[in-house]
């Protein structure tokens, strides 16, 4: 179906089903329960879920295949959200055309960076786009952030944010249309909340949106990971030499890839913008490339579902570890005698709440070290299948047709 | 006719003179061989062919093109396919895969976002690389991933991958290096066998005068960076410089 | 500009500079001999840097007394608070040794920074040497999180000021110190102690390197690492101890440091980014390289930083030392004194 074989058209359906779902399967426990603070079914993480996702998708595309790690790609991530919130600012709240101009604008800058960055590979590739993500990122907070042209805040508003004010043209803004980002006319942040029992589910117009963008996202890169060309990125990984010997150029294919994921990055950025609509240039920083490439690695670099799998995980441990304090450690270790509760509480507490951060890196270490393949690859070796010899695309019948 | 004319090539690195006025021309459909003794300056002169290096002074003709500042790519396009001394294939990848990737090469030419159909719907170069692997003897592990297979099993993956492409030229860089006498004898009659079906055009670099003799029509002998001589097998193994130079001292 | 305004601007570069100097300089060591990327190099600098925090504050650990003959706004007895050692060395001694606390937490950095870089390399980069430059990234990565976490979590997310000793804290005439009296600038001492205490580090580093077997053999083994490994010599050993010097290096750095900048868990990310820049300006694998290129950009970041330059390029004070390393990376793609084939695929 769709022109993919019967094994990816499956999973497509599959990550289709539960993304579809998702309102209701991330939110498993009653309101009123103890456990509700694990439900994750919030229009604005659900959001988050799927948009960082498309970023990871995106991203595997670079790294997963072609092997370049960029440790720069939030630049083309905050180069979107700048570019729609733009939009908005010029034209209206629309989405449509903060979109489009966001994969149009990374699509350019990931052009420029990755023409330059990748005369060189290696470590030498990794560290200029770090220098090219840095510099981005010291403009937008700087430079560009002042008064500029007539513009006053300049392109980016600097530490404040770019956002939409009412002295702004929005000239196709009509006094029906919300007055907040939306599609057509529909808000996006538009939520049908309904009560089935002790539960509540909240099915939001925005998350349905990203998902479905999500979805074509992903059903693209899997058509890009099956064609030629992405037999090709595969090769550049494995041996540019003898790429190179076989009548290949292999910077062209390099820059594509770059490219392509740039305009992900942007994707996912004009998206941000669009279910909130202010870009800040913090969006931009290293920590936020760091975090994609932890989700790629997290799920299983070069793997269709890893980067999806990845960016869900860690938005939702993000989230939910975030918002475990104290007292709600405290609450869980009751049952043990005091000292050894307190003493529980307070080894717990440097890994939660704000010391997220901190099983963040050891996540990214524990994954490096143990399961460098990521968690497909672990699943695989966990159901035996990583024994068996990887089966190839072209092994394949031609059952699917 | 003459495929590969090579003229007056010189090459220095420094003080040393790699290449000294190297004149060479390989006949369509031959097999030349390229000996001499180490440092004589064989993989400077390979170098040139394809566009490693550019020689200092001198032409090389391709099928009346010049391969001078050329990149590696251009000159496969050009129809020239290289073997390396230790077998450069694609490890991660399957059989059948590496040898769809040069034939890929051949049909979509250097650069192509060949993005919307699907590796295993692209019926025609499936057939053609399953058709090489068939011919190399290998269609049986075509699943399997490269870099698990032996040795001999490599080289004669990196020839399929070379005859995918059906190049005008074919150069060998030492393809028997490293290995063992039951290796190197399977390599020399799958030369021999693809020279029968196929009339391939090959320039040999190699040491081993086994080798050579096994298969070249025609040798040039280099020494320090010359040409010192150049004939059939048979006239070679009996001319006294060749002797001097090389055999002198190797000779069985 | 005039010459004194060109001075002053020069020297602002040579304290930033040192400091990037002396990160890069470690980060070239383990390059070059370990072959790995390490990018917890900048939290090591920052981890010396709390090791000057934490000796102040273990100095300043005070027995409270009660004084009856005072009075506090309250009308209760006045509470004072002794450092123990003004208790126990007498008030003169003891406020010395704790306004000379950023000085003599070197004493503690050292055995302290050995520690962790020996742990470091045996318990994880070790086992990194041969996996993908990616893999080593990657970890190294998660582990500056891990500390800077750490630190965060022990000393806040605040900057802690710690002050450098009080005669060192003053400003210096630098013309009289150079002899030249027609120059009329005045520069913070402790800047100046600080690049001469660079200057000392690297000095002995480079000597060690040298003229000590030890140091032989790790010069020949960042030329060839094959070659070395092949000649039976204890290779890993060595590693282990360039390693734990390199980590050294960076707390030092780190400890001086605390003085111009106070630090925050953030100060190791800051340094970073730069210092690898620094290191690709200088060539990687060339020590002499990675010392120049740390200067050189302290000192072009400082003069982007004056008014001056800033009118003719705004906001180029942010952006001149990566627009410099992406120029030096397109033009001579080894770098300043880099040499062929280090860390290339």
């Amino acid at each position: 179906m769709f022109g993919l074989s019967r094994k990816d058209t499956l999973l497509l359906i599959f990550v289709a089903i539960i993304t579809f779902a998702a309102p209701i399967l991330m939110n498993p426990f009653p309101t009123e329960s103890s456990l509700a603070q694990f439900n994750a079914g919030y229009p604005d993480l659900m959001q988050r879920f799927v948009i960082f996702g498309i970023f990871a998708i995106g991203f595997n595309i670079l790294f997963g295949l072609t092997g370049y790690l960029s440790f720069g790609h939030a630049a083309f991530l905050g180069a979107g959200s700048y570019a729609c919130v733009w939009m908005f600012k010029l034209l209206g709240y629309n989405i449509l055309p903060g979109i489009i101009l966001s994969v149009i604008v990374s699509a350019i800058f990931a052009l420029a960076i990755g023409y330059i960055s990748l005369r060189r590979s290696g470590i030498y590739f990794s560290i200029l786009t770090l220098a090219f993500a840095q510099m981005s990122f010291a403009l937008a907070y700087s430079v560009l952030g002042t008064d500029m042209f007539g513009l006053k805040g300049g392109l980016t508003n600097g530490e404040t944010g770019l956002q939409v004010y009412n002295s702004d043209p929005q000239i196709f803004h009509s006094d029906s249309a919300p007055d907040l980002p939306h599609l057509f006319g529909i808000p996006m942040r538009t939520t049908e909340v309904v009560q089935y029992g002790a539960w509540e589910f909240q099915f939001n117009v925005g998350f349905y949106f990203c998902a479905v963008v999500m979805l074509i996202a992903f059903y693209l890169s899997i058509r890009i990971f099956r064609s030629p060309f992405g037999l090709m990125l595969r090769a550049v990984k494995t041996n540019q030499n003898r790429l190179n010997y076989t009548g290949v150029n292999t910077k062209p294919y390099a820059l594509a890839a770059f490219v392509i994921s740039g305009m992900y990055a942007g994707l996912a950025g004009g998206l941000l913008s669009a279910m909130d609509p202010l870009a800040g240039a913090e969006r931009m920083q290293w920590t936020a490339s760091g975090e994609v490439v932890l989700m790629t690695i997290l799920g299983g670099a070069g793997t269709l579902i890893g980067p999806v799998l990845g960016a869900g995980l860690i938005k939702y441990f993000e989230n939910i570890f975030s918002k475990i304090n104290e007292g709600i450690l405290k609450g869980w270790f009751e049952f043990l005698p005091d000292t050894l509760g307190d003493a529980v509480v307070w080894v717990l507490y440097f890994f939660t709440g704000s010391g997220w951060h901190l099983t963040l890196g050891l996540m990214f270490m524990l994954v490096v070290i143990f399961l460098p393949g990521g968690l497909v690859e672990g699943a695989g070796r966990l159901f035996g299948i990583g024994r068996r010899k990887k089966k190839t695309p072209a092994s394949k019948t031609q059952a699917a047709e | 006719m003459a495929i590969l004319q090579v003229r007056n090539v010189s090459k220095r690195f420094g003080g040393l003179q790699a290449l000294n006025d190297v004149n060479l021309s390989v006949e369509e459909g031959s097999v030349h061989a390229i000996i001499g003794p180490n440092g004589a300056g064989k993989s400077t002169l390979l170098n040139c062919f394809v566009g490693r290096l550019v020689p200092d002074t001198g032409t090389v003709m391709f099928d009346g093109k010049s391969l001078l500042g050329i990149k590696p790519h251009e000159i496969n396009q050009a129809g020239v396919s290289r073997v390396f001394q230790t077998p450069e294939i694609f490890g991660d990848l399957s059989l059948l895969e590496n040898v769809m990737i040069p034939s890929f090469a051949k049909r979509d030419g250097d650069f192509k976002v060949n993005w919307w159909p699907r590796v295993d719907t692209e019926r025609d170069v499936q057939q053609h690389a399953e058709d090489v692997l068939q011919e190399i003897g290998l269609y049986e592990k075509r699943f399997e991933i490269a870099a698990s297979m032996s040795r001999g099993d490599k080289r004669r993956l990196e020839m399929a991958m070379c005859l995918s492409q059906d190049p005008k030229l074919l150069l060998l860089d030492e393809p028997t290096a490293g290995m063992s006498r039951a290796d190197t004898n399977a390599t020399i009659d799958l030369l021999k066998r693809l020279g029968e079906t196929r009339g391939l055009t090959k320039v040999i670099i190699e040491h081993d005068m086994h080798v050579v003799f096994s298969l070249a029509d025609y040798i040039s002998v280099l020494a320090q960076g010359t040409v010192i001589a150049e004939n059939t097998p048979e006239l070679i193994k009996g001319d006294p410089r060749v002797k001097e130079a090389y055999l002198g001292t190797e000779a069985e | 500009m005039d010459l004194d305004a060109i001075l002053l601007q020069v020297l602002n570069g040579l304290d930033k500079g040192s400091a990037y100097a002396l990160i890069a300089l470690g980060l070239t060591l383990i390059f070059g001999t370990l072959g790995v990327v390490n990018f917890a190099h900048g939290a090591l600098f920052m981890v010396g840097a709390f090791c000057a925090v934490s000796l102040q504050k273990l100095l300043t650990i005070s027995a409270i007394t009660i004084d009856e003959t005072k009075t506090d706004f309250l009308g209760n007895p006045l509470k004072v608070k002794t450092p123990y050692v003004e208790n126990w060395f007498g008030e003169a001694i003891g406020q010395g040794i704790i306004d000379w606390s950023v000085p003599l937490a070197i004493l503690l950095a050292i055995p302290v920074m050995l520690i962790i870089g020996i742990v470091m390399e045996r318990g994880l980069i070790k086992h990194f040497y041969k996996r993908p430059h990616a893999d080593q990234i990657l970890v190294t990565f998660g582990l500056a999180i891990v500390i800077g976490e750490i630190v965060k979590a022990s000393f806040g997310a605040t900057e802690i000021q710690v002050p450098a000793p009080e005669p060192l804290s003053r400003v210096t005439d630098v013309g009289a110190l150079l002899g030249m009296g027609d120059i009329n600038v005045t520069y913070p001492t402790w800047r100046l102690v600080y690049f001469a205490f660079a200057m000392l580090v690297i000095g002995v580093i480079f000597a060690f390197l040298r003229f000590t077997t030890f140091g032989m053999v790790v010069r020949a083994g960042m030329a060839d690492r094959e070659t070395v490994g092949l000649l039976g010599i204890d290779i890993d050993r060595r590693f282990t101890i360039m390693f734990a010097i390199a980590a050294v290096v960076a707390g030092l750095a780190g400890v001086m440091y605390v003085p111009i900048k106070p630090p925050s868990y953030e100060l190791g990310m800051q340094f970073l980014v730069i210092s690898f820049v620094v290191v690709v300006v200088g060539g990687m694998g060339s020590l002499p390289g990675a010392v120049s290129a740390g200067f050189l950009l302290g000192i072009l970041e400082s003069f982007a930083s004056t008014n001056w330059a800033k009118e003719i390029i705004p906001g180029i004070d942010q952006i001149i030392i990566y627009v410099v390393a992406i120029l030096i990376l397109l033009t001579r793609p080894r770098g300043l004194m880099g040499r062929k084939g280090v860390m290339e695929e």
